[in-house]
Order: structure tokens, then sequence, then C-alpha cells
């Protein structure tokens, strides 16, 4: 039915006009559950299905996305993304081309052990309602639990052939303690900021072992309330791998889309600060920098078998040895910018535009281990679990906040710091960073916002802990 | 078409609670809202159109409470079978969470105000309409880059419960947000009308235009403590921050919001209505409470917090009409603020049209409302617009975040050079505190937010200080 319904808008969107035509119908479960202080707060399931057809007229993109998967739907929603299309030619840019990707008959499927919309729903809650209320009996003033799973099967069909399904199952989830003193609030969450997810089954959520770290974070959020304050200056840095992943996603995966690149999210999401006639040459890190673009890693929040305009999933470097080498790119991005490749566009349901889109944007690991980081720094501040973000509009000045600090003092960690933050711009951070850590985690991004309307994308984000040399820290109001 | 759509929607939420009855007994407590949703938006960037997208919808929304348990679900197929799999899902959640002592109940059968007027000619404008405006914006900035989107929306909504209430309303609204480059330096011009026919593209790009050609060749200047005049893009920032962690009910239960009703936290001159019926909106909310204009600031006194049906029953005040999506987590907000201008404070609640943008463009300055507070300034700078703005603190509301769209030194009363962008960091309630407030403009501009149906209406402000933290090198 999901091929058929594809198939009948295509052609309904070529014989209204349309050079060119995708159609994706996307059927899509999603169940969350939040927990707190030991009680569930709320557990919403959602289904939807619909189409989603773009139309290519001329030099103008239309889309048009409708809830019904008839026949008769499926053409009218061909024929008005042909209409819409060809309102766009009323202020037309320049050419539109598409780099030529082979026209895919396939299917894929992600990774899954355990189904997680087939885990008893008693189970799931047992287990947030364990760990609010372990956290409780451990100080914390609010303790909050949450999982999340999407379910997505989409079916893909293109005017050049492409006929493709995939069955993609994502989940994951988090625990986090506040304790409230005197006029402020300090938070400690495990694994993450919102937790950690992955395209993958329940397994994730089960080797996170949320009971086991509950007490923990509880006392340490009671800890921050009486713990003095991260000091002000300029200081040698080490970032958890999981800030370092929101660093690396920030100031390097959003300052690598083509299309703000090439000014097509100026006014909302903003541009960047790289040129493309610096591809190659630019110095965006050190040497140790290498990130690559790799929606192929089993398991992240950005793997995929195609993208949502059918190209496949291909491993490509971002940053080598510390030099810009590529971008995220869709079809028509790449082509205006002369480029060979797309594959990184995706949307967030039928009803949306396929857009650039992280995949999974990553650091390389290096040599070292965290201990031998912090074993090698004489004066600075550890930091980890992202606490607030914040980076301009061409992606070079970026403050950033995290949940906890430590002091590092002649090479042992010492007292816990609370309201850490650090602030610097992208290429001259990046260019500081000498020593890298071995122990990497493909960390998951489930709210990457962007997009008119908004569109709520899923990145993975391969890090490992870092330092960073001569960081200003400790910003205050 | 419109009383077509919106009968469907009342037999749509009416055959879910007889379902729900059917299926789950006489004694379950249902509650659904259907919605139809018509989104238009066309995007333009390097001055020509590269996005263009429409998307008709229908979401069906269901909250369950049966045998002392509650599960909500929710989805897009409307057919009999996709109903019937909604109730039976949500039903069976039902069964397997835990029991919910604090459930509030239903909403009881009460009068629901009508609402704004729908433009039909916005409702369903077609993507040529759009086009239009994006091309006057185009024309009018005289060969800048030009950026932004025309948006067009329309939603028809429907709701019952098992208790016997139920309302219906519909809403239009448009918006247009855009942006002109001159030499790096960006100018924007920003307005969310009730009609489409409200929004002129041309005196939005003539705006956009001026500030951006007013704002080339910025120069650095250090960070600290500066005076300020921040024009509406900006305080939209301030009343949407304030809005979700002060005004938030569950979260000042929880003791994590800043706002202490009867304690003057806010300058005498900052008096903020929540006012959802003073434009086009849907004049109910998740759970049928009817929408009325909130009184959260009455010249400087936090006077009210937003609550829906659960956190309202905690507090002892009963709902102000906020329930909404994820509500139940993250507490409720409210979504159409208003900063009443200098002249409307005394008494004012909802009555006249937000200003319209293009009058009197001077460059940097913009409009004879801030030029009459950026007068009044010896040393200071007049910002624009507000980005990325991201919460430290929530309890004192310490927010950090960057300029954008145009800063200007103002020395004597008049913008003498463009500045680069600053990133901030400061308490938003402290920088509005009593004695910090030294003027307000008399012309509110209604800002869209990036959902349709929620705005920010406010005119420019004058502040006595504002903490910038970092300049452009750091």
């Amino acid at each position: 039915m999901g091929f058929d319904a594809a198939t009948a808008a295509v052609q309904a969107a070529l014989d209204a006009g349309a050079r060119y035509a995708d159609a994706r119908v996307m059927h899509r479960r999603y169940e969350s559950m939040s927990a707190r202080n030991g009680d569930v707060e709320e557990l919403a399931q959602h289904e939807s299905i619909g189409l989603g057809v773009r139309a290519l007229v001329g030099s103008g993109w239309g889309f048009h996305a409708v809830p019904e998967l008839s026949d008769a739907a499926a053409r009218d929603a061909g024929r008005r993304a042909a209409a819409v299309a060809t309102a766009s030619a009323r202020v037309p840019g320049p050419p539109i081309d598409l780099v030529p990707v082979d026209a895919a008959v396939a299917s894929w499927a992600s990774d899954c052990a355990v189904d997680p919309l087939g885990v008893p729903l008693s189970d799931k809650g047992d287990l947030l309602v364990g760990a609010t209320a372990t956290m409780r009996e451990h100080g914390a003033d609010l303790a909050e639990g949450l999982y999340q799973i999407w379910d997505t099967t989409k079916w893909f069909v293109s005017s050049e052939g492409h006929r493709i399904d995939q069955h993609i199952r994502e989940c994951g989830g988090g625990i986090s303690a506040t304790s409230i003193g005197d006029g402020e609030t300090q938070r400690r969450s495990y694994p993450s900021y919102r937790g950690q997810y992955g395209t993958t089954g329940w397994e994730l959520v089960t080797s996170l072992d949320l009971a086991a770290h509950a007490a923990r974070i509880a006392e340490e959020s009671r800890e921050l309330l009486t713990a003095p304050e991260c000091p002000a200056g300029e200081t040698d840095l080490i970032l958890g791998g999981e800030q370092l992943a929101l660093q690396i996603h920030e100031s390097v995966g959003h300052a690598i889309e083509l299309d703000r690149i090439l000014g097509w999210e100026a006014a909302f999401a903003g541009t960047s600060w790289l040129d493309l006639a610096r591809l190659g040459s630019l110095r965006y890190g050190s040497e140790l920098m290498n990130v690559t673009i790799d929606p192929t890693i089993p398991g992240a929040l950005g793997s995929f078998g195609f993208d949502d305009e059918g190209s496949p999933a291909v491993r490509r470097d971002a940053v080598r040895e510390g030099r810009w080498v590529g971008v995220l790119a869709g079809r028509d991005s790449a082509a205006v910018a002369g480029l060979d490749y797309g594959g990184s566009v995706r949307a967030d349901g039928w009803a949306r535009l396929p857009m650039v889109r992280m995949t999974n944007v990553g650091l390389e690991p290096g040599p070292h281990t965290l201990d031998e980081i912090i074993a090698a720094t004489d004066d600075g501040v550890l930091m980890d679990i992202n606490r607030s973000w914040s980076i301009d509009d061409k992606r070079l000045n970026f403050q950033f906040g995290c949940e906890v600090g430590w002091e590092v003092r002649n090479g042992r960690r010492g007292r816990m710091l609370r309201n850490p933050t650090y602030t610097g711009i992208g290429p001259v951070f990046w260019r500081s960073m000498d020593m890298l850590s071995s122990e990497t985690v493909a960390w998951g991004t489930p709210n990457c916002g962007k997009g008119q309307p908004g569109q709520v994308g899923h990145t993975g984000h391969p890090a490992a802990p870092a330092r960073f040399r001569g960081v200003r820290v400790g910003v205050r109001a | 078409m419109s009383e077509r759509t919106e009968r469907s929607e009342r037999d749509l939420a009416a055959r879910v609670v007889e379902l729900v009855r059917r299926v789950a007994g006489p004694a379950a407590e249902a509650e659904v809202l259907v919605t139809r949703t018509d989104l238009a938006l066309t995007r333009f960037a390097n001055s020509f159109v590269h996005q263009n997208v429409a998307e008709t919808g229908t979401a069906v929304q269901l909250r369950l409470h049966v045998d002392g348990r509650t599960a909500a679900g929710g989805g897009s197929r409307v057919d009999p079978d996709g109903l019937a799999a909604l109730v039976e899902r949500t039903r069976a959640a039902a069964r397997l969470v835990p029991p919910d002592p604090a459930w509030p109940g239903l909403t009881a059968p009460a009068p629901v105000p009508a609402g704004a007027e729908v433009d039909e000619a916005t409702a369903f404008a077609s993507p040529d309409e759009r086009a239009a405006r994006v091309r006057a914006f185009v024309d009018a900035v005289e060969g800048l880059e030009a950026a932004g989107y025309c948006r067009t929306s329309y939603r028809s909504g429907a709701f019952a419960n098992s208790a016997g209430h139920s309302a219906v309303g519909r809403a239009a609204e448009a918006a247009m947000d855009g942006i002109a480059r001159a030499g790096g330096a960006d100018g924007v011009a920003r307005l969310c009308a009730d009609r489409l026919a409200d929004l002129d593209g041309a005196a939005l790009g003539a705006r956009a235009a001026a500030k951006a050609r007013a704002a080339a060749d910025p120069v650095e200047l250090p960070p600290g403590r500066y005076e300020v005049v921040l024009e509406p893009a900006a305080v939209a920032d301030l009343l949407q921050n304030l809005a979700w962690y002060g005004f938030n009910g569950k979260r000042h239960a929880e003791r994590l919001a800043f706002a202490e009703p009867g304690t003057a936290q806010f300058d005498p001159a900052v008096t903020l209505v929540d006012d959802p019926l003073h434009a086009s909106t849907l004049p109910f909310d998740l759970e049928g409470t009817p929408r009325r204009a909130l009184s959260l600031v009455t010249a400087g006194t936090t006077g009210a917090l937003a609550y829906d049906r659960r956190s309202g029953a905690e507090a002892g005040t009963g709902s102000t009409g906020h329930g909404m999506p994820g509500g139940s987590t993250f507490g409720p907000i409210p979504h159409n603020l208003r900063l009443l201008p200098a002249e409307r404070v005394a008494g004012a609640t909802g009555d006249g049209p937000a200003a319209t943008v293009g009058a009197g463009v001077t460059g940097a300055v913009g409009d004879p409302d801030t030029a009459a507070l950026v007068a009044g300034v010896r040393r200071g700078l007049l910002v624009s617009d507000f980005w990325y703005t991201r919460v430290l603190d929530p309890k004192q509301l310490v927010v950090t975040g960057l300029t954008r769209n145009g800063v200007w030194l103002v020395e004597d009363g008049v913008p003498v050079r463009a500045v680069r962008d600053f990133r901030f960091t400061e308490s938003y309630p402290r920088a509005l505190g009593p004695g910090r407030v030294l003027g307000l403009g008399r012309s509110p501009v209604r800002q869209p937010d990036r959902s349709d149906g929620s705005w920010w209406e406010a005119p420019a402000v004058r502040l006595s200080s504002w903490n910038f933290t970092g300049g452009a090198s750091g």
C-alpha cells in the first residue's frame, strides 16, 4: 500500500508538469513514558501515517503532504505539490540539478534484538518508577526518568526508479535528579542530559542500568548545592565525552551543513563560517581532529540504509587531521556546490520536507584514556554532562554550561565545582585540542531542531573525552 | 468548506467519546481533541523561493481515565479502524500504568468564547499569494540578498469529553519573517497577523533593507554592562522565556520558577497579559477549558500563573486554560503574551491591532516608536534581535544568548555606528526589575512564534542595564 500510494503521487506530479518527483509514505508509532518522584507521570502513545510528495518544476520545488493513502488522495497530493512548485517559480532562483544516484530497489532494517514496543508497559514503568524512587530516597527534590521509542516504516519512490522500504527502530532513555537550594537549582543526569538514544532495540535501555546510577546522581545533585563555583578565567579544559558530543554537534555538525553554507537557512537557523572555496584546505582544528560523517554505524542514532532522497548510507570524512574536507549534503545542494555526493537528507515525518541533516557526525578516537589526560594536566577544569548550549548563527561563538565540574590540580581530580561554563570560538577551540581519549561512545541526540515548519532530527555523535588548552571558563550573569 | 470541516471535527470527537463508552464502559472518563490543520509556508533565501510546502492533516488526541488510571494516545488515522485502534491502544495502556490518585477530573460543561473571526482568505491562501509577498519583499530590498518565509495557517478544532462538555473553534494566522543582507550585515522585519492581507511584503522588505544597510561595517566593543533599547523582536525572546520558565504553574509548585504571586518583582512599567483571544487562536485548550485573558504581571507585581487542570487542582486555583500536549511533564505555558505598551498600562486588556511594520523607516532605528526611546539614551546599545537563548539557571532565569540582525552604539540619543554581535548572560527578571525599565514604546508589534498559534506582542523597551559577557572574538 505504501509503494502504491507513493507511486501514484509521483506519477500525478509528473503528469502535472514536474520534471522530477519523489514521494515518501511513513508510518510511525511513538511511545514515551515519564516518571517523577516514584510515580509514572505520563504515558503517551501516538500513531501517524501519511504521504509527502516533492515535485520539481523548472527551478522550483513544491511539497505537499496528506494523511491519506487512497489513490485519489495520493494523486491529488502529487498535483498539489506540482502546483506549489509552479508558484515557487514566481521568485525563481538558479537552475537546479540533482547529483546522480543509482536508482535503488531495496529493503533495509535496523538491528533490533528486543522490540521496544513489545516490552510490557509494566516492566518499562517499573524501571522508571524504581529509579526515580531511589533518587528521592537519596535526597533529590525532583527525580525524573524518561524513555522514548520510535518505530518507523518508510516507503520511498522516485521518478528516477527508486523503490526503497526501510524499517527503523529507535529508542533510549535516562534519569535526572534535581536539588533545590537557596535561589538556585542543581541537576545531575545519567547517562546524559536527556538520556542515551540509538537506532536499536530495548537492549540499549537495559544496558544503561539506570537503577545502578540513581543514588549516585541524587547525592551529587545535593553535593553541587554547596560546591564552590567554577572559577572564572582561562584554563585547560577537559571535556567528558557526552559534552564533547554536543560540542561536535553544534560547532562542527551544523557548520558543515551545505544548505547553511549556501545561505539557504540564513534567516532562521543561520549560515556557516565555512567558505566552500576553502574546502580541502581550511584548518578547522588540531591534527588530532578527525571527524567523520557515517550513517553506517550500527546502533548509532543517525544511522539508516538510505536517506530520504534514496541515497545510500556512505561513510565520508568531514575533517581529516584538522583540515576541513567534507560536508553534509543533499542532491540539489551538492549540485549547486559542484560536489558529487548527497546522502544526508532526512525529514522527521511524512508531513515534512526532507532537508540536510546530520547523520552520525563524530570524532575518531585518540591514543589516551581520560585518566591519562587528567594525569597530564597541572591546572585545569574537567566538565561533564551538558546543561545549556548556545552558539551564534555562523556557528562560531559558543557558550556551553555543564552539570558538573571538577578541579584538576597536579594531575589529580580535585573538588567538585558548580555552575561550570566555558566559551570560545569554534576553530580556535578545536585548534587547542591536544589530548584525545580512545573511550568513544556514540551519543544520540534526539532533539535537533531545524527547518520551517520546524523539524526534530535524530543524530548520532561518536565522541571521547579530550583536552583543550587555554579556554575561558566560569562566565556569569 | 470551513463549516463542513468544523462539523467533521465535531463528529469525529463525539465518535471517539462514544467508542470509549462502548469499549471501556460508562464509568470511563475520556477527553478528545480533534484538530484539522492546513499549514503552508513559502521559504526564500538568496532572494529566491527555495522551499515551498503545504500540509493538510487531522490529529486526534485522546486522554482516558479508567479504573483510577490515566493514559494518553494520539494519531493521524481517522478512519473507523484507526479510531478503534486508538481507543483500544489507549485503553490497554491505561490498564498497565499505576493508579493516578491526583487525576483532576474532566472539564465540566461551560460556555466557550467564539474566538476571533477567521479570515477565509488567509485560511486557504494559495501558494501564489504567498509567493507574491515574497516577490514584494525581494523587490523591496533593492539588490540585497533576502531570506525568510511567508506562512499561512488554519486550524479547526473540536473538543468533547464524557462529562458532556464540548467546544469548537477555528483560527487562521499569517506571518512573515525576513532578513536583508548587506555585506555580511543582516536587518530583520517580522510580523504576525490575523489576515494575510495585513502583511505588506514591500514594507517589511524595505525595513529589513534599511536596517541591513545601517548595520554595515560593525566595530567590536568590549563586553560589559550597557544600557539598551530592545526592539520588539528582542523583547519577544524575553516574553517567551518568562512564559516557559517563570509563569509555569507546575514549575512554580516544584520551586523551579522565580515568579511569586503578590510580589513586586518587576518594574512598575511592566504589565504582562496572556491574551489568547486578542488574536486568532483556538478559544479552548487541550482539556476543553475556555481560554481568557490572564494578567500575569500588573504594574510590576506578579499576579497569576498558568495552570492546566492537574497543576491547577494541586495549586487550588483551577485551570487557567493552559492545557497543552506535553504539559503534564513540562508544565503549562502561556503562548500569547503581551507586554502592554506605555499608554495602555491602565486597565487595557486586548483591544486594537498590533502596529504594522514599515512606517517611518529611518535606518538603524527603524520606526518612530523606537526612535523616541533611543533619543533618551546618553550611551548605550540598540538591539534588534536575540538568538539561541538558553537557560543557565531556571530559578533566577539566567539566560545566555547572542544578539543578531543588528546592534548599534547609541550616543546622545543617536545611533552612531554598527556594532558586532555580542554574547550576553543575564537574569531576565532582574533586567526587568524595579527601577530598571527606563521606557516602553507605544506601538506593540506582534511577533510570530516558530509554531503558528503562538505569538509574542511587545513594544520596544529601554532597560538600564544588560550584561554582555563576550564579543565576536570570544
